[in-house]
């Protein structure tokens, strides 16, 4: 006996707005067709506008010979070299300048704010007047006040500020072999070379230091160097693995570093230094020889490590801020002193709160390290979007390959990011 | 056992040991100085550090820009050692000689009571909306985001745009009249008016299907109409000021119409595209996801070269747009990118329940949106807000790449000025300018996070 209610047909869908399906239905197909029209008359008066005008799009240009030089170059360049060679040239530059900096900003960041949290005052005033003054000052101002102001006013070459690292070199060696250390001796005086003269060199044209001459025999103390990391993060691995079976410590770092250090020192011993280094020296108005860095590079450097590092130490100061005093309690409770609390309790902890900002901080910094544009240093938009524009006058394409580039490096870093959180996020029930 | 002679074996004191004070080397002066300045051998190394920094960085600085500096002259014989016969700190006459410079670019010197103007304005309408206490906010904010724009935007650049056709015009249908006056030409408004008309009518055809009511769609219709018609009106209308290029314009000028204009035009695009990445419809989240991924992941002057050298491709011929105006849309795209990350963010901070509270009482996803979420993430997301424009008031110096001389690009320009070539020019522009940077943005940094504490005693109540 069925309820008259329940064998009624169901009503016919009508055409209703309020009905959710139909309406994301109709919206989104409004917006397809609108971003068909806008990318359809993008390419329709891009071929236009190209026609008038007389350019042949497509990527052919990159086979031309660039015709142009670059002051810095990783891997071997010449003028008559393709614009694809000259595109390598200024990705390598591109990823050099942001490594260093990187590296740089991350080592002064993490001491200023560190200094940010020290009981002592002057050098927490100190830290808080390096962070409000960097992080407040446009980092293209402190580029062009690197080059213009700091390192343009240094001295011509023939006057150079000269530091001498051989000099040293050689003092040490002289002071081995007088307290009777032979091999030690020997070890500085064949680094230092028999020139006593000073080895690196600072003037407007940039910085001078001594290329690194490697005999044969190098590539062994190299590969035993190589070696002895590989062995140094087994033991490590071994040494974790019994401490969480057996609970006995193994002091693995200073057993890991001798691994590293020791061997190659040896081999260098028995192979008689297979490594030298050439060192500049004035002839006429500039240096001969040694690695020239160009001074473009050496502002542009220092300003996005400077101004970079501000936002990091307040990233850091955030970060160890974060871990509660409890924790640090509760370890020192445990008998723990601070050393190994710091070490084992607090920064795991502050690394979960300071990974993701310290990785949009290094993104920061490779996007920024495009402002070198302004100094002249040959990274890659400099010597793509800047130079080869000019000269090919292809837009669309050199713009396109060049902001794909950062693209897909914000694009990998953001994939790394998310993996190491995946691995450091916090496990809870 | 308590015996009958001694009934209470023991009764406390009533009255309480004093505390005795600490010991000398944790209090006063001594003590705070033991704690802060050489409590050990570290620590003295390193206060002695820190002093020694201080010495080697204050004096100088101040020796430089106050004591040896020049402060009177008019040319660069007044900045030289030889001159003033003593060693010579900054030369604050270059600045002097070139404050117009710095103040307004190359903006004719006649018409520069319109950027004071404009300058005034901004100051005055800007102030009451900073401070929390002030009154009329909406009223204040529509002030500053709708109609200052709008006068500046005459102000500066002279209006009068000598508007053609309006969208009848690009299909050929101009209707043959050639009268004008007053800089605004019969044509264009005929045809603003007849469009008007006809988006009425089919607004009113097409209400039923959408749910809404006749009379209430074209009237909303005729409402937005109306309101670009005014703001046309004000562009096309000839009030008589010489027009001034924005090549003529820089320094100071250049850099707030870039940063202001950013965050404006980024406001309202950022607002759509945190919305749309929190869409429910698939091609709405993920159209506006790439689109806020795409500009947040390239650096902001690929975008400005971006604006400059292809955007004209894509546009059809008969755009010829203006350097500035190319800058100003690469930064606002780029600067609606980050607007719409800071959006979401206050989006996200809004309790479910208050999403599920406005559903209840019957409001549909716009008016709740509009009524309910939006007003309270926008305050949630003011620091923010202020953090973009700090970063983007610091982006603008990149425009001098593109060549257009904002406050940096004019100061460096200036540094080869042969008339005012001495040695210490250069350090005094960079001292300068540094500072106008330093105060702008440090200012606004306080200011955020005075804002960020107040709101965050509010939400605990």
């Amino acid at each position: 006996m069925t309820d008259a209610r329940w064998s009624e047909p169901a009503p016919t869908r009508r055409w209703s707005w309020t009905d959710p399906a139909l309406r994301s239905a109709v919206i989104q197909i409004a917006l397809a067709i609108a971003l068909i029209w806008m990318a359809w008359s993008f390419f329709a008066n891009a071929q236009a506008n190209l026609a008038r005008q007389g350019i042949a799009s497509g990527f052919g240009f990159l086979d031309n010979s660039a015709g142009f030089g670059i002051t810095q170059t990783l891997i071997p360049y010449s003028e008559s070299m393709s614009y694809g060679r000259a595109f390598l040239v200024g990705l390598l530059n591109t990823l050099l300048v942001a490594a260093l900096g990187i590296v740089l900003a991350t080592i002064i960041g993490f001491l200023v704010g560190v200094a940010r949290l020290s009981k002592n005052v002057v050098i927490k005033a100190l830290a808080s007047a390096y962070v409000e003054v960097t992080r407040n000052l446009p980092p293209l101002f402190q580029i062009l006040f690197w080059y213009l102001a700091v390192l343009s006013t240094m001295p011509s070459p023939r006057q150079s500020w000269s530091f001498g690292l051989q000099p040293m070199f050689n003092a040490f060696a002289g002071w081995a072999s007088g307290i009777g250390l032979t091999p030690l001796s020997d070890m500085l005086a064949a680094l230092a070379g028999d020139v006593s003269a000073p080895g690196v060199f600072i003037n407007n044209r940039g910085l001078v230091v001594p290329r690194p001459v490697f005999e044969a025999d190098f590539s062994i103390i190299f590969w035993i160097f190589v070696a002895g990391i590989a062995a140094a993060f087994l033991l490590a691995r071994w040494a974790r693995r019994r401490q969480e079976r057996t609970g006995q410590q193994f002091p693995s770092f200073w057993a890991g570093l001798a691994l590293v250090a020791v061997p190659p020192t040896i081999a260098g011993f028995l192979l008689g230094w297979p490594l030298s280094f050439e060192t500049p020296v004035l002839r006429g108005f500039n240096f001969v020889g040694g690695i020239r860095v160009i001074p473009e590079f050496v502002a542009l450097l220092v300003a996005l490590a400077i101004y970079t590092a501000g936002f990091i130490a307040e990233i850091v100061r955030a970060g160890i801020l974060a871990v509660s005093k409890g924790q640090t309690e509760a370890a020192y409770s445990l008998g723990l002193r601070s050393g190994p609390t710091l070490r084992l309790v607090v920064i795991p902890q502050a690394m979960r709160v300071i990974v993701p900002p310290l990785t949009s901080q290094y993104l920061n910094l490779t996007k920024n390290s495009t402002l070198g544009v302004a100094v002249g240093y040959p990274d890659l938009f400099a010597i793509f979007a800047g130079t080869t524009l000019n000269q090919t006058g292809q837009a669309i394409e050199i713009i396109a390959l060049t902001m794909a580039v950062y693209l897909v490096i914000s694009i990998l870093t953001s994939a790394l990011m998310g993996w190491y959180n995946k691995r450091v996020a916090l496990v809870e029930r | 056992m308590t015996t009958a002679q001694n009934p209470v074996s023991y009764v406390a004191p009533t009255d309480l040991l004093k505390p005795e004070p600490a010991p000398v080397s944790d209090r006063g002066a001594y003590g705070w100085a033991r704690a802060h300045l050489f409590g050990s051998v570290g620590q003295v190394l390193l206060t002695l550090f820190g002093i020694l920094v201080v010495l080697a960085v204050v004096p100088p600085m101040v020796r430089f820009f106050i004591t040896d500096a020049v402060f009177i002259g008019t040319n660069r014989e007044a900045c030289l050692p030889e001159t003033v016969g003593r060693p010579v700190g900054a030369c604050w006459p270059f600045i002097a000689a070139k404050w117009n410079q710095i103040l307004y670019g190359f903006y004719p010197a006649d018409e520069r009571w319109r950027v004071n103007v404009v300058y005034g304005l901004g100051v005055v309408l800007l102030i009451p909306l900073l401070i929390p206490r002030a009154p009329y906010k909406r009223t204040n904010a529509l002030a500053f985001f709708g109609i200052y724009p709008l006068i500046s935007f005459v102000l500066l650049t002279g209006g009068d745009l000598d508007m053609r056709s309006f969208v009848l015009g690009w299909i050929g249908l101009d209707f043959g009249v050639t009268a004008s006056a007053n800089g605004l030409r019969l044509t264009f408004w005929l045809q603003f008016l007849v469009v008007t008309l006809l988006a009425m009518a089919s607004g009113m055809a097409l209400a039923p299907v959408f749910g809404g009511e006749r009379r209430a769609v074209a009237l909303g219709i005729l409402k937005a109409f109306a309101v670009v018609g005014i703001v046309m009106l004000a562009m096309d209308f000839d009030f008589g000021l010489p027009q001034v290029e924005t090549r003529q314009w820089g320094g100071l000028l250049v850099t707030l119409v870039i940063a202001v204009t950013g965050i404006v035009a980024s406001l309202p695009l950022g607002i759509l595209l945190a919305l749309g990445r929190r869409s429910e419809l698939p091609l709405v989240k993920y159209s506006s996801i790439i689109f806020i991924e795409f500009w947040r992941g390239v650096p902001l002057i690929t975008v400005l070269f971006f604006a400059t050298y292809m955007l004209p491709l894509f546009l059809p011929g008969r755009f010829t747009i203006d350097g500035l105006l190319r800058a100003l849309v690469g930064v606002a795209l780029f600067a609606s990118a980050y607007m719409a990350e800071v959006v979401r963010g206050g989006l996200q901070a809004i309790p479910k329940g208050q999403y599920e509270g406005a559903m209840a009482v019957g409001l549909r996803s716009g008016l709740m949106m509009r009524l309910v979420i939006l007003p309270q993430a926008l305050k949630l997301v003011i620091p923010g807000i202020v953090n973009n424009f700090i970063g983007l008031f610091k982006d603008t110096t990149l425009v001098l790449i593109v060549s257009i001389f904002d406050l940096l690009g004019i100061l460096r320009a200036s540094f080869t000025d042969p008339a005012w070539a001495t040695p210490t020019t250069l350090f005094t522009g960079f001292g300068f300018a540094g500072l106008v940077y330093f105060v702008f943005c440090y200012g606004m940094s306080r200011y955020s996070m005075a804002l960020e504490r107040r709101l965050d005693r509010n939400q605990r109540h």
